[in-house]
């Protein structure tokens, strides 16, 4: 009779970091061995600064700023948006391919794979705006404020991606493929970012595109990030929305509602879900 | 309580558009300690809903399971740190490479580093992937990631070891190997419980053997077990044109002791009493009527007829029939 290997000791915190790790490193691995993934995570946004400053920037005027600097905390905001959405797409394939069949035979953590995930999300995106403010500071963008708001308008334009990977991560855990989610967040997101005050003030909408962009989250982060980098251009007209009113508070409900209500569904999701 | 064993387990699914299937319909099964046991049953017979159900993966809707007096919907987790389990379709993941896949599952059962990848090293020899080890799953074939599946079953030496279909998708050479690793196993002390398609493969290498259709099960035993329960000798022949297959069957239920049954496209089967008598009788008919014959003959009762007699179908697909008759 051979005897069964038995685990080292530990606890149910050691084991919950260890499984991190280990569902973290696997995250790591494939950006290593598809670097594709990466390198298109941080070449689109290199690519809209580029655009967005020489194609529209001669022929929108923002009185009392330059558009880059009016543009750069729209673009931040977009795609820390867009690259949260990889968390949905990974998790449909993974189930797809089923290794999460394989990780729900295991005596392992299942919150531990969601956070690796979404963690991976995270990492991606932090590149991704350190790569866009490099590239913005190149085309003339400047921050104006403290270095401490600053570092704050970094945190939380990451915190919300960081929330919003958790309802991705939940999506796609609830669809037929992967494709389903890439194709949806392009329909759904590209709208929300766009019928914001990310690329053109609000004020300059038609009248229910602007009470949208007023009440529309993105339009929340994104005025939050232009505050606390000193970009918001002097004579700004903010809506009467309270979330135009307050985008910082708003941000931070809205994250704080994503994750209490995003991460328990996201976890008993996982403990359910087979290919 | 037998070591594994399962009452009255109910699943239904219920995809939208499509009116609901009862995927387990009161499954009752029972593996004693040590034993390899056969899930023996057609496409949608229900031997995946089984193995998840008993590995975790899925809550049956009612019933119980337990594995060594575990409670199997009450404590996954502790049912988890004892099984092996590979499904129906290899769950490995691409992008790691073969050796990275199997230290991935070791750490996931929580073994030290050392130990994983030193089993991890074992478990690509006995499988025979020395070569492919350090190149990543993407470029494996469907045999070798198979492969790879199956020894992420046996990182902790597992005393409960679930393989739904392990032999699809095989090539011959492998899937013996696979056989010679399985009974390997079992004298080690393993409890097997794998499924298959395979009228073959259960009667290598189960001790007993649950014929499963529509979600129960409706036959156990041993293969000789069942084999006797449908009695007799029987006479199959395979007819050169499938057009005349109308007419070989009358002639088979002419001279048979039962009702004839189509085996596959071109085979027949009938049960006879006198089984010399009746060849002769069924060759000479069907020369008089002019229906070719590729081959005829007098055989003792195979799994597949028990399959038949149970269930009025044929078991298996007919790839599977090629890979029996080789
Ligand atoms: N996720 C699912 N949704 C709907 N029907 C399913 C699902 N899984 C299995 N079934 C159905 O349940 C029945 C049993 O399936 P399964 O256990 O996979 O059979 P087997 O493994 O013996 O081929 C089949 O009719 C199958 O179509
Ligand atoms: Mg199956």
């Amino acid at each position: 009779m051979t005897t069964t290997l038995k685990p080292i000791p530990g606890n149910a915190v050691t084991r919950f970091v260890s499984d991190g790790a280990v569902t973290t490193w696997r995250n790591m691995m494939k950006i290593i061995r598809v670097p594709e993934i990466l390198l298109f995570s941080l070449i689109q946004p290199i690519m809209f600064v580029l655009l967005f400053t020489y194609v529209f920037g001669a022929a929108v005027v923002i009185p009392g700023s330059d558009y880059t600097s009016f543009l750069m905390a729209g673009i931040f905001a977009q795609t820390v948006v867009f690259g949260s959405t990889y968390s949905g797409s990974a998790m449909a394939q993974d189930l797809k391919d089923g290794i999460i069949d394989r990780f729900r035979t295991l005596p392992m953590s299942g919150a531990a794979v969601l956070v690796g995930r979404t963690t991976g999300d995270l990492v991606i995106n932090t590149l991704s705006m350190l790569v866009m403010m490099g590239t913005g500071l190149i085309v003339g963008w400047r921050v104006k404020s403290s270095p401490l708001e600053f570092l704050a308008g970094v945190a939380i334009l990451l915190l919300f991606a960081y929330a919003f990977s958790w309802v991705m991560a939940f999506l796609g855990m609830s669809v037929k493929s992967p494709e389903v989610i890439n194709n949806a967040s392009f329909l759904i997101l590209f709208p929300l970012t766009f019928i914001s005050n990310a690329f053109v003030p609000s004020e300059n909408l038609p009248t229910p595109l602007r009470i949208f962009a007023e009440w529309n989250p993105v339009s929340a982060l994104v005025q939050s990030a232009r505050e606390l980098f000193g970009n918001v251009p002097p004579g700004t007209i903010v809506g009467d929305a309270w979330p135009a009113q307050n985008p910082i508070a708003t941000v931070l409900i809205g994250v704080a509602v994503l994750l209490i209500v995003f991460v328990p569904l996201s976890i008993r999701k996982f403990a359910t879900i087979s290919r | 309580m037998a070591f594994i064993e399962a009452r009255d387990l109910v699943k239904t699914y219920s995809p939208k558009g499509s009116p609901e299937v009862r995927a387990l319909d009161g499954l009752n099964l029972e593996v004693q300690q040590g034993s390899v046991t056969a899930l023996l049953g057609p496409n949608g017979a229900g031997k995946t809903t089984t193995v998840k159900a008993l590995t975790t993966l899925i809550k049956p809707d009612s019933g119980s399971a337990f594995i060594d007096g575990v409670d199997v919907v009450a404590q996954p987790q502790a049912i988890r740190r004892m099984i092996g389990a590979s499904g129906q379709y290899a769950a490995v993941d691409q992008n790691l490479t073969g050796f990275e896949n199997l230290v991935m599952v070791g750490r996931l059962y929580h073994l030290g580093a050392k130990v994983a990848r030193q089993r991890a090293k074992e478990l690509i020899e006995l499988f025979d992937l020395v070569e492919a080890q350090n190149r990543t799953v993407k470029g494996y074939s469907g045999g070798m990631r198979r492969r790879i599946d199956l020894a992420g079953a046996l990182v902790i030496r597992p005393p409960v070891l679930f393989l739904d279909e392990p032999t699809t998708g095989l090539d011959p050479r492998s899937r013996i190997g696979l056989w010679e690793v399985i009974e390997q196993l079992v004298n080690d002390g393993t409890t097997v419980l794998l499924t298959t398609q395979y009228l073959e493969e259960a009667d290598r290498l189960a001790d007993s053997i649950s014929v499963i259709d529509n979600g129960r099960v409706i036959a156990k035993g041993t293969a000789d077990e069942l084999k006797a329960s449908v009695g007799g000798l029987r006479v199959a022949v395979t007819v050169v044109d499938e057009v005349q297959i109308d007419a070989a069957r009358a002639i088979l239920n002419r001279f048979g002791s039962g009702e004839s049954a189509v085996l596959n496209g071109r085979t027949l089967v009938v049960p006879v009493s006198d089984g010399p008598a009746a060849l002769a009788a069924i060759v000479s008919a069907a020369a008089t009527e002019g229906i070719g014959l590729h081959d005829a003959g007098m055989r003792r009762p195979t799994l597949d007829d028990v399959f038949l007699q149970l269930t009025g179908h044929a078991a298996e697909t007919d790839e599977a029939e090629k890979e029996t008759a080789a």
